[in-house]
């Protein structure tokens, strides 16, 4: 009998710990929300701060997390798709592919404030773009490119070898064969993949910290090497250097509502793609 | 002809594979560089030595980095602590318990959880833990060690479940068949042969969860309170090195003792976490061959 007891209790204990995760994410969710939502208007969503950023609202971070998040698409989709392309469709299976893989790995695991590190000495400094949203977006790209690259490579390998080989045995060339029979049907995926990857990037903020980000910008960037305001970093500068912060504290929750619904949409278009791509995909 | 632009696009691709290791050694290249004036002016023995770190003091500046690191790991240890079980056990319940409803719940709760921002964290640290640690333990303020590994081990949480779920999963179905069928119950299995037989990969997932909270910024910069000083007990305020890094950055002139002194602090951040994901990658790798 006691046995029985134990599962009881072990599955109990599971049970809890899932519970506490499901908690964890609610709570974030039901506090921001619960008080972020007054202070988001149209205004706040369609002016710039103003008085020293306790009125007025945050477009310029918005505007400046989209261009810096196209830049670093610009990066770091075409880079991850041909690298998957060179390591699904031409590489061997060897040591050469395993280092890449492994590179990789490793590159994912590098921590966020040494891509900035790195931004700083190589874009900032030696290729003399200054702190811009150029740098920054490259800094971001490089940083992303192991999930576009794993992605892409994943959506590769939901291409049928059929396909290929068909293609291989009337004639056409390796490169045709991707071309035409294998890319087309890989694409979407690839794009569900980096979109996903691209969310994350704009919700970083240590990599942007010395790249380009700037406190504070009335005017939107005019190019690509202006500095930018940006969503993350205006909440890190609201929550914590702001002089006056319990005052704006009901902005920077708004500031967290608009930077989390963002980033939870564009994961959602994503989803949504992902499953599209799918339906299509098995009434083939 | 066709050969010839057959094999240069075939080279094109390849160029673009190995830019991932031109990368990774370019960080490292340049991490080298940018920290070798700063070993050689402040002296490797005591960069490594000293815990003070005030580049700006009066009597001439310090650089120990002892103090940083200590806080690093500190930090990261107390995420662990909240992290392992909590997620060992959820994905435990996701692959051997919940049913396909709740699994449907849980698992993109995970990933939206994987998907909030660091800065939101961080946010949270100051709004809602900070405060809740200090009514608790009865504190002046709650920006400390133990907020930041709270919120650290909120963010190694999604890392650690999916990926032991992954490993739990994988665990072939005739050993779990053959436990059934010696007479034991579902927590006995579990506990006794599929974690075992998982173990490989969730140790993996724990080393991965690891290097992500030993190079997680934001949230420790907002949570811990940053006091450089060699933190006494968890309910001191602490600096670790990424909050350092950021802290600092800003505000050094470039190409000085102290902004190389930054990129030396980035330097052994770099290869502590390459050695966790290395260390995480070969059991990983031996893993999956066994199988």
């Amino acid at each position: 009998m006691s046995r029985k007891y134990k599962q009881f209790f072990g599955f109990m204990a599971l049970r809890l710990a899932g519970l506490i995760v499901l908690f964890v994410l609610f709570y974030i969710i039901y506090d921001i929300v619960s008080k972020g939502l007054s202070s988001i208007n149209w205004e706040f969503i369609s002016q710039p701060p103003r008085r020293g950023m306790t009125e007025g609202g945050i477009y310029p971070a918005i505007v400046g997390t989209f261009y810096v998040t196209v830049i670093t698409a610009l990066v770091s989709v075409p880079l991850g798709m041909f690298g998957a392309i060179y390591l699904n469709e031409y590489a061997k299976k060897g040591r050469l592919s395993r280092l890449i893989r492994m590179a990789i790995r490793n590159l994912a695991g590098v921590p966020s404030i040494v891509f900035g590190l790195f931004g700083v000495a190589l874009f900032v400094q030696w290729f003399n773009f200054g702190p811009s949203l150029i740098s920054a977006g490259f800094t971001l790209g490089l940083m992303t490119l192991p999930v576009t690259i794993t992605a892409s490579e994943e959506a590769l390998k939901t291409v049928p070898d059929a396909y290929r080989k068909g293609s291989l045995a009337l004639g056409a060339t390796r490169w045709e064969t991707i071309k035409t029979n294998v890319l087309p049907l890989a694409i979407p995926g690839m794009m569900t993949g980096s979109i996903l990857g691209l969310a994350r990037a704009a919700g970083e903020t240590a990599p942007i910290l010395f790249t380009g980000a700037a406190f504070f910008i009335p005017h939107l960037p005019d190019s690509p090497f202006s500095q930018f305001m940006a969503l993350p970093y205006h909440l890190y500068i609201l929550a914590t250097q702001h002089h006056n912060i319990s005052v704006v504290r009901p902005i920077a929750y708004a500031t967290a509502l608009v930077l989390i619904v963002l980033v939870l949409l564009i994961n959602l278009t994503a989803i949504i793609l992902r499953i599209k791509y799918r339906k299509k995909f098995e009434n083939k | 002809m066709n050969r010839f632009k057959e094999k240069m696009i075939r080279r094109f691709f390849q160029l673009n594979g190995l830019f991932v290791i031109f990368v990774l050694i370019g960080i490292f290249v340049l991490l080298i560089r940018n920290s070798y004036p700063a070993f050689r002016e402040i002296g490797v023995w005591n960069f490594f030595s000293s815990a003070e770190w005030n580049p700006t003091s009066f009597t001439g500046p310090k650089y120990g980095i002892l103090a940083q690191v200590y806080s690093s790991l500190i930090v990261t240890f107390g995420a662990m602590l909240i992290a392992v079980p909590l997620g060992v056990a959820t994905a435990a319940y996701i692959s051997e318990v919940a049913g396909p409803g709740v699994k449907n719940i849980l698992k993109p709760t995970i990933e939206i959880l994987a998907g909030i921002p660091s800065v939101v964290l961080g946010f949270m640290g100051i709004v809602v833990i900070g405060p809740l640690i200090a009514r608790v333990f009865n504190l002046n303020q709650g920006l400390n060690a133990i907020n930041g590994s709270i919120l650290l081990g909120i963010m190694a949480l999604p890392t650690i479940t999916s990926l032991s779920e992954d490993a739990i999963s994988a665990v072939a179905k005739k050993y779990k068949e053959a436990s059934y069928g010696l007479g034991a119950n579902r927590w006995q299995t579990l506990v006794s042969v599929v974690i075992p037989s998982a173990l490989s990969g969730i140790i993996a997932s724990i080393m991965l969860g690891m290097g992500r909270a030993i190079g997680e910024t934001m949230a420790v910069l907002m949570a811990t309170g940053n006091s450089p000083a060699m933190p006494e007990n968890i309910f001191d305020s602490l600096r670790t090195m990424t909050a350092t890094i950021a802290i600092e950055l800003g505000e050094v002139p470039f190409n000085t003792t102290h902004y190389y002194a930054l990129f030396a602090v980035g330097l052994i951040l770099f290869i502590m976490t390459f050695l966790v994901n290395l260390v995480s990658d070969i059991i990983l790798h031996k893993y999956q061959e066994v199988d």
